[in-house]
This record gives C-alpha cells, structure tokens and sequence, in this order.
C-alpha cells in the first residue's frame, strides 16, 4: 500500500490553451497603476503616510482594469496584456522614462510600451520627483558609500529602485479567516489604543491602514465576481456559463471570508499572490509550502467526496499558469542581473513539519506534476531534502529535473534549520523554513528578510589590494600598503580581508539607508496585515513589525577568490616564480589578450572621465576614436609573450572544484572573508545582517565591469556563478565539484548559496540514472552542501536556440536561483551557460 | 609486505561512473593487455609501457605508477556517494589480471573501507590467480566475446578456450556475482546466432542471471591516431537500436536471462 497517491495525472487542454495564450505576444507595459496612484497621492497630500499608501492601493484596487482571461478557472490580473506589468513610480521611475525607447529592443526582457503609455508616464511622472525612496535613500548615504557604488564595487540596485517583496505571507491565515477576519483583529487592537498612548499615532493609523486595505481587496475581488457573472450571461457557452457562475460565488466569498473547499481556498491564494505584487514592485513574493497549507482544504474535499485528485491537479496547473501571468519591468542593468522575466516567485514542497516529522503528502507530488505540466520558469519549484524525505519523492523530482526545465532547486533540512536557530528562530519555527526568491530561507509569516539586498562583487576588493585603494585614478578605499613590498601571503591576505571589511561597512551603509527610506515613504499595510506581530505591535514591516528581522546581501565571486589567492600564494610566495609586480602588470594588461570591444570602451569610459574631470569636452567622434585607438593599441610582443607566459602558469594551477584541499581550503577562508564580518552588523528594523553566497545572474553584468584577476580570469568576462567552480575549471566530474563546493560553511550563510551543475540528459537515463542522480543530491547534502540545482540539456540544444531562438521559445534553464527561458537572456548570459562544464558523459 | 604498499600501473581514474555496476561507482583503469581487439576503444589500454599520446595537438604521459593506498585515498573521496548509493570501486583496464597482486590488494582495500567493489575482465589468466582475487570481489563484470576459438583468435588475438573455462569456474565458485557482457561488434560477433550461442553458455553457467549487451561504439578511434597507430574498424558502423532489439529478444526467448542492452 502506498502512502501517497502518486499516479500520474495526465494535463488537460485547457492547460495547454491557457500557457499558448499566455505567450501569443511579447508582454506590454501598462500605465494604470501609475495614473491611479499619482492621482491619490496628490488628494492625500499632508496625511500620515501610512494612510495615503493604503488609500492609493484602495484606490488602485477600485479602478484598475479587470480582465477574465479566455478559459481561466483561477482569476484576477494584473494587466489587461497577458505578462504585462504596471509601474512603481514611487519607487523609482527616471530609468524607465530614459529607456522608453529601448525597452522594446534591448537583448534582457523586452517590453512593449506604446506611445499612449509613454505619454501617460510623461504626464504623471514629474509628480514623483523627489518623492522616491531611491532618492531619499541616496540623500541617507555617506558619501563613501556612493563613490563605491558609482565604482561598482557593490550594487544594492534591487531595493534602491524597487519594493522590498522577499517574503511569505499568511497564506494559512487569509485561507483560514479571510481578511474580515484579519480587519477584525486590527480592530481589536485599535480598540485596546488609549489616546494617551506614546505610541497611539502610529499605532492607531497603521492599524487603521490595515482595515482599509483589507477592504479594498474584499471590494476587488467583489468586482471580479461582478465581472464573471456579466460575462457567464454574455456568453452562450453552457459549460463556460456554469465555469464562469463558479467563479463568481469564488469571488463572493473568498477572499473576504475564511475558504470553505479547495477550489476557494486556490482562488483565495491567488488574490493574495497577486495583489501583493501590486502593492509594491519587489519580487520574490514567495507562495512557500502551499502543499502544507493548502491540504487541509484537499483532504476535507476528498474525504466528503466533492473533489477528484483531476480536478485538483487541474486547479494547481491553473495557479502555475497565472505566477507566470505576473511580470515586472526592470532597468536595463538590473534586467540583465535578474534575467529571464522572473518573479523569483518560490514555491516548496517537501521537508519536516514543525515537530520533525516528514510532512511530504499528495499534493506534494502534485506540484512537481504542476510544473512539468505547465513547463513554464515560474514557481521556483523547490524540494525540500532531509534524512526522512521518502525515496518516491526525491525520484519524482528528478524526473522533473530530467526534463530539462531547470527546477526543483533542492535544500537541505539538516544544513537550513540548525543555521535559522543559529539565528535566533525557535525550532518549530526553523523546521518549518520556506525559500524565498532565489536561495534564501526564511520563516514564512513571521519574517522581514531583505534577502538578496545586494550583490557584493568579491573580486573588486581584491583589485583595491593591487590598486592600494584606487580605482579609476580615484582614492576610493582604504590604503592597504603597495602590493609589490608584501613579504609575505598573511600580510597580502590581510590586506584583502581589510578592503573586504571595509567595503563591507559601506555596503551596509546603503542597505540601511536605503531601509529606512522605505520605512518612511513605503510602508506597505496590505502586505504588513499577513505578517506577525505587525498587527498586535502595530508597526508595518518596514519599520520592524515582523517578529524576525534580517539583511541578506550576497556576496560572489568565491571560487575566483580562491584560485586567485591559491595562484598568489602559490606563485609569489612559495614558489617565487613571478614577483607581485610582474603579476600586477600582466592583470593591468589583461594577461597579454588585449582587450574586446567592451573592454575598450570600459577603458575608454575611464580616459573619458578623467578628462572630463579635468574640464576636458569629448566629442562621440572623440569617443569613437579613443575606443578604436585602445581596441588596436597592441604591446610590444615580447611583453606579451611574457604576460601570457604567466598566465599559462597560472592556468596549469589546481582549481576550485576538484576536490583538491590545498585550493579548497583557501574557498572556505574566502567565503569566511565575506560571511564573518557580515553577521556582525544591525539594520534599523532591529535585526541582524546575514550573508548569502549566490550572485542570481549579475555575475555576467557585474564581470564586464571587473578587470583581469589572479585565478587566470581575462578581464571583463563573467565571474564564476554562486559558490560553483569557474566555468569549465571543474575537471574531474560532478563528484569531485561537489565535494569542494560542501568544503564550504554553508552554516553561516544563512542566506543561502548557490550551487549550480549542469547535466546531459544521459546521466539521468533510465531508473538507475535518477536513482544515482538522488543518490548524488542525498551525499552532497550528508557533507552539509545547502542548495543543489540542475540544467539538464545538451550543449547543441543551446547552440542551436541561439541560431535559431523562434524554435526554443519554451525553452528553458537553470538561470541561477530560478528556471528562465533561454532565448529571452542575452547573448553573453547565454555563452556562460553553454560553456559551463557538462557533467557526466 | 603491507598490501597498501603494492605499486601497480594506471592510465585513468574515473569518478561518478553511474552505468557499470551498482551505484555511484569509481573506476580505476589498469594499464596492460593480453588480447588486442580490433574494436578496442581504450587502446593506450593495452601496452603495460608508460606511453606518450598526442590528445587534441598536444602530447599526454599516459601510464603512471602508484601504490594502493595512493589510489584508495582518491577513491574514498568519494565515500558518501558510495554510502548513499551502494557504489564502490570498479577495476577496469586492460586486463586488470594482468597486474594480479596489485588488482587484488586494490580490492582488498575497498573491502577495509566497507565499499562494495567490482572488476570488468575478460578472465584471462590463470584461475588460481583469478582465485585469489575472488574473496575481494562483490560483483564481476566478464566479457565473453565470441564462443568460436578460431574467431576470437582471429580479433583478439587469443583463443577463447582458457576465458571460458574460468567463466565455468568463477560461476562454480559461488563467490561472486557474475555477470557477462557481449561487446556486440558489427562484422565479428553481431548475428542473431553468434550472440545465442554467448547467451546459451552464459544460461548454463550456474548462478549468471543477467548479460549485457554493449553495442560497439567508435569514440576511441582518434585514440588510435594519437597513439601513432591506424584504426582498423573505421569503416564499420555501430549497430542500429533496432538491431539491438532484435538481440536482445532473441537472449530473452531462448534464456532465462535479464539482458541489458548497455551497461
């Protein structure tokens, strides 16, 4: 007897219509949401700001078009276009004005916006000057920390330009009470405010944001229901009649009251899903263990009998296919780092419940079937592993992964929950952990983790070493002393150590700065009212309402790190074959390979600055001229030749990734280089930082703007991907990559790392292959690995979507934290993923 | 002598090996052969000498000289995925007979570690050597190649006379689990009759419960180039998946056998 109903449950054609219709055009950006907030904002001038954010987000509810899509049994979207998006002036808007004319051409998600839509922007966006967070977090950061962000040494772009997002709410409560019930219990609080409290008017306008909220989405939802029933008498369809009458009592009832079967309980999730994506721009909104706190809803229908697992299995695919009906338009830049349209939105099944047991059930299985259904990028499946995890499920995972979609990404119980303790989560609490966004593990519901809060580039510190703090003929860092009179590794390591903890300090300078400008100009009720304590301590979750409170910025670049300190160490030092100016030359000439053309107008870009510093006007025909005159500058060909001499020698050296403890121990000291210091910092929501080891895909983007380092690595090319070896430096199998990379304290970077192999297909073949594969992921994880994920296709495959991308539209990868879809990466992100060595045979 | 110190010659060690044997396995390739097989698609395999081979322009030492426990220490890196899996130590070559102290003190090792371990070979030796390995050796992997001693001499170099009666005897010994593998090579050994016979015999052998079928495959001959030698089988193509079928229900109806078609 089985414990799990696990048959396969094939995929309806609505399912197929659904995803067709989804991808029939490239997606829109749309201008209500921005129209609608600008307009309350300006009636709400001088009110606290916590009321103006819940009356524009009524507001928004109250007017946004609505839209049923054609055969859609779970409702409400964002956009009228199909994976359109709105705008988030409030948090930033000068980038998109600036790029209107190439957003629909750039290589990284591509929108289209028309020019109604332009002019529509235009109109509203002049309100919002000096209004945004962005600015008043710059106007809160030390000049310091400025200069190294102009230098790129960190990039806290995420938060500086967008909403916070990076949670999981109280699915199970909103499921369990609606949000009548939420109102209802800020009400209580508000009746327990005296007037003469200290505290009484902030306490008293939150909880009062809360209500009016909460208000609007019963309101919202309320018009969908309107909305199903005019069309269920337009139309002359009986069977979609019936479907569309169904969809209206949904509507009716839930969200505003607790669910009373499955089918309300998946359109309830969804309202919530959706219109925290609408309150603010963050991503990474997380639906966490939906096969937790939507079976009590699947267990009670199957048992009365009103339910079949068909029906079930088609209203699961039916949420997978409106997650990737939700879309977000980034700046160029940040596009490029977050590739692939993603929403991060991160789904888990799987793992222990709150008293250590495994809690794997029906719908567990379902959701990996869900995904290999819907085969789209979005939830960011996730399994959670431990010792307990039935063999069943762990196999069913890797049949997906066999797929070649990319997802589940895979976490390990037994590294995860004793960090989160390590923390200071309880252990019911840290047993019961979801994954947020990419990597990053948190307690849903009771958690305000600013995962993801930027991207530390680890190579740039390194560079500061060599440059004593200089950085573009800029004194940017602190004076760490002239590489070339180091006598000894210690004393060069120590300089690393000291510009890494030093740009450390300034990157938590901006993260904070940046937090409290959300605190003071965001705070989001909506959100804020499915997060404990907020309500009982009546503070949003910008202001440190929530009972956990974190900063995660990740830090990347380690296996780089370790083969350049190891070629340092190795070279200079011990065997004195080159001295540390030789080295220092050959990394200012990029090794003897000069320079391409993005280089070169990186160097160009420099000259330019420089002069204009010094008052010097350049013409673009200049400009051209200076980035030519770099490109063909060639050095004498001896200098060359002895520049790439050394660069041989330092290729022949063991890498990162090959099991070998003399490199890999060096990986361990330079991670700790970044997690240590990290932890020993505060946010001003009252908790503490944590670091992360993962780079999302800004190891690409962040790459082009770091020079040549010691590991061998040409300047301007990509940076190794999360705590994985350098492309193609892991020689010696998946075994040996895996066992350098659990070298590694996982523990400490409770915000998660990374670690991503690539597969041909063929080493999954048959039974014994995903037997093995499981065996695979079970023995990283027993040597206290923390998160594995997988693309499986063959190099040709991609070779060929890159020549012809009309035939691989659903093609999709294993970007790094999440699944995208391959042709809609840029061209260099694409290189890196192809070049990534191919495990097995 | 401590057996950990026994030195032998290999050319390869290969990790995550997930389709030969059981588990996660690691294979350790002995240098040195007895037969030359025309097919052969390991060719640096068969000389015991240290070589120099030319692999995509540049040369490459092949061969290297080690002692047990130098292996055993890159092999136990490995130990979670064999824990986990059921994996071990697989021996491979050439004729890993051919180095008989140091095969069997390999073994022997891994049997000290508690990983499970297995050897490809065709049997080629004496039996009293193949016996003193026999205690160390959880699965053996046996190619048998053709029944007909005239062909087999012809291909390989050798009669098959000595390998069969091994075959019998391993089988008799009970000591191991046995199981054959058929190179299925085009032009020497790929007729429905040719491989009947081979399943026929392998039926007979008391205790064999699967063989394997292993169709021929080219990815060795630019080996043969680096080696500065000529590839003799470059105008033979690999047989069809359909033609593997086709073998593969003819063992099924006249044997009691599982057959595989691969490893």
């Amino acid at each position: 007897m089985n414990k799990f109903y696990r048959t396969e449950i094939p995929k309806t054609d609505r399912i197929t219509r659904l995803v067709e219709h989804l991808y029939a055009k490239m997606p829109e950006i749309e201008s209500a949401r921005a129209k609608l907030i600008t307009e309350s904002y300006r009636e709400t001038e001088g009110e606290p700001v916590i009321i103006r954010r819940a009356k524009a987000f009524a507001h928004i509810l109250k007017h946004i078009p609505i839209i049923i899509r054609e055969e859609e049994l779970i409702v409400g979207s964002t956009t009228l276009a199909p994976r359109g998006c709105q705008t988030y002036p409030e948090f930033s808007y000068e980038w998109l004005e600036k790029e209107f004319d190439t957003v629909e051409t750039r290589s990284a998600d591509p929108f289209y916006i028309s020019e109604q839509t332009k002019k529509d922007l235009r109109e509203v966006h002049p309100y919002w000057k000096g209004k945004t967070t962005s600015e008043r977090a710059t106007a809160y950061m030390a000049p310091e920390t400025r200069t190294a962000m102009e230098h790129n040494i960190f990039t806290p772009g995420n938060y500086f330009y967008n909403g916070i997002g990076h949670i999981t709410v109280q699915y199970d409560k909103v499921l369990a009470i609606g949000y009548r019930g939420i109102q209802r219990e800020a009400a209580e609080e508000l009746q327990k405010c005296q007037v003469g409290d200290a505290d009484y008017a902030r306490r008293s306008r939150f909880l009062e944001a809360v209500i009016l909220s909460c208000e609007a989405v019963i309101l919202y939802a309320r018009r969908y229901g309107e909305l199903a029933k005019r069309m269920a008498h337009q139309g002359s369809d009986d069977v979609r009649r019936a479907e569309l009458l169904q969809i209206a009592e949904n509507c009716q009832r839930v969200p505003e009251y607790g669910a009373e079967n499955f089918y309300e309980a998946c359109q309830s999730f969804w309202f919530v899903q959706q219109l925290l994506q609408l309150e603010s721009s963050g991503h990474s909104i997380s639906p966490g263990r939906f096969d937790q706190y939507m079976y009590p809803f699947y267990q009670r229908d199957m048992e009365k009998g009103t339910l079949t697992r068909e029906r079930a299995q088609e209203l699961i695919d039916c949420i997978w296919v409106k997650l990737n009906d939700l879309n977000k338009c980034r700046d160029a830049v940040s596009a490029e780092g977050f590739a692939g349209y993603s929403l991060f939105q991160n789904l888990i099944v799987g793992g222990q419940d709150i008293e250590g047991r495994d809690a794997t059930n029906d719908l567990s299985f379902m959701c990996i079937s869900a995904s290999e259904h819907v085969f789209l990028p979005q939830p960011s499946l996730s399994v959670r592993v431990w010792n307990g995890s039935p063999q069943a499920l762990l196999i069913r995972a890797a049949e997906l992964t066999r797929t070649g979609i990319g997802l589940p990404a895979y976490y390990n119980d037994e590294v995860v929950i004793p960090s989160l303790l390590n923390r200071g989560l309880t252990l019911e609490d840290a047993r019961d952990y979801d994954i947020i966004g990419c990597v990053e593990p948190q307690k849903g519901g009771k958690t305000d983790g600013w995962h993801d809060a930027a991207f530390f580039n680890m190579c740039r510190p390194l560079e500061l070493v060599f440059s004593n703090g200089i950085d573009k003929g800029e004194q940017i860092s602190i004076r760490t002393g002239e590489v070339e009179e180091m006598q000894t590794y210690e004393e060069f390591y120590e300089a690393y150590q000291r510009q890494m903890e030093y740009n450390i300090s300034l990157l938590v300078n901006a993260d904070n700065a940046i937090d409290v400008a959300h605190g003071e100009l965001c705070p989001l009720p909506f959100e804020s009212s499915m997060v404990a304590d907020c309500i009982k301590r009546g503070k949003s979750l910008q202001e440190g309402g929530a009972v956990y409170n974190f900063t995660g910025p990740q830090g990347f670049g380690i296996a780089n790190m370790a083969d350049a300190l190891y070629a340092v160490k190795k070279l200079v030092f011990e065997e004195h074959k080159i001295t540390m100016k030789q080295l220092k030359q050959a990394l200012q000439k990029n090794y003897g390979y000069g320079f391409d053309e993005s280089g070169a107008k990186e160097l160009a870009g420099e000259v330019i600055r420089e002069m204009t510093a010094q008052g010097i006007a350049m013409s673009d025909g200049n400009i051209e001229q200076l980035i030519r005159a770099v490109l063909q500058k060639e050095l004498p060909e001896e200098e060359k030749r002895e520049y790439q001499k050394i660069h041989e020698m330092i290729l022949e050296l063991p890498k990162y990734g090959n099991d070998m403890d003399e490199v890999d121990m060096i990986a361990r000291q330079a991670a700790y280089s970044y997690t240590r210091p990290m932890e020993t910092f505060r946010n001003p929501r009252g908790g503490i930082y944590q670091a992360g080891l993962y780079p999302v895909s800004a190891n690409v983007p962040l790459g082009a703007q770091t020079g040549a380092t010691p590991d061998g690595r040409l300047a301007y090319t990509p940076i190794a991907d999360g705590v994985s070896p350098s492309a193609g430096k892991d020689v010696h199998g998946p075994t040996a990559a895996a066992n350098s990379v659990a070298k590694l304290d996982h523990g400490i970077a409770s915000n998660g790392t990374l670690f991503n192999m690539k597969f041909h297909p063929s080493a999954l073949s048959g039974e014994k292959g995903l037997q093995n594969f499981v065996s695979l992921v079970r023995s990283y994880f027993d040597q206290k690995g923390s998160h594995m994920q997988f693309n499986v296709v063959d190099r040709k495959t991609l070779q060929d979507a890159q020549i012809h991308p009309e035939n691989y539209k659903h093609l999709v990868v294993r970007v790094a934290g999440y699944s995208a879809l391959f042709t809609t990466l840029s061209r260099s992100l694409q290189d890196d993923i192809i070049k990534r060595t191919e495990q097995g045979f | 002598m401590n057996y950990l110190q026994t030195k032998g010659r290999i050319f390869d060690i290969q990790k995550y090996s997930i389709h030969d044997g059981a588990g996660i396995r690691t294979i350790v390739f002995l240098k040195g052969c007895v037969l030359r097989c025309k097919w052969c698609c390991n060719p640096e395999s068969q000389v015991y000498d240290i070589q120099t081979m030319m692999v995509q322009g540049k040369p490459v030492i092949t061969g290297r000289d080690v002692t047990v426990e130098e292996v055993m220490e890159n092999v136990m890196k490995d130990e979670a995925y064999y824990r986990r899996s059921g994996g071990g130590l697989t021996l491979s070559g050439g004729e890993s007979l051919c180095q008989p102290a140091f095969a069997r003190d390999l073994l022997r090792a891994a049997k000290a570690e508690w990983i499970t371990t297995a050897m490809e070979s065709m049997g080629c030796a004496e039996y009293e050597t193949i016996a003193s390995i026999l205690p160390y050796l959880d699965q053996y992997l046996m190619d048998i190649k053709h029944m007909n001693p005239e062909k087999h001499r012809r291909f390989t170099g050798k009669s098959n006379e000595g390998m069969l009666e091994n075959a019998r005897k391993i089988a008799a010994s009970g000591l191991t689990e046995l199981s054959i593998r058929v190179p299925v090579i085009p032009t020497f050994n790929d007729t429905v009759e040719e491989i009947r016979e081979i399943a026929l015999f392998a039926d007979r052998l008391p205790g064999v419960k699967r063989i394997h079928l292993l169709p021929y495959h080219r990815l060795g001959q630019d080996k043969y180039e680096g080696l500065g030698r000529t590839y003799e089988m470059s105008d033979i193509l690999p047989p069809t998946q359909a033609h593997m079928e086709l073998l593969k229900r003819e063992v099924e109806q006249q044997t009691d056998l599982e057959c595989q078609l691969g490893g």
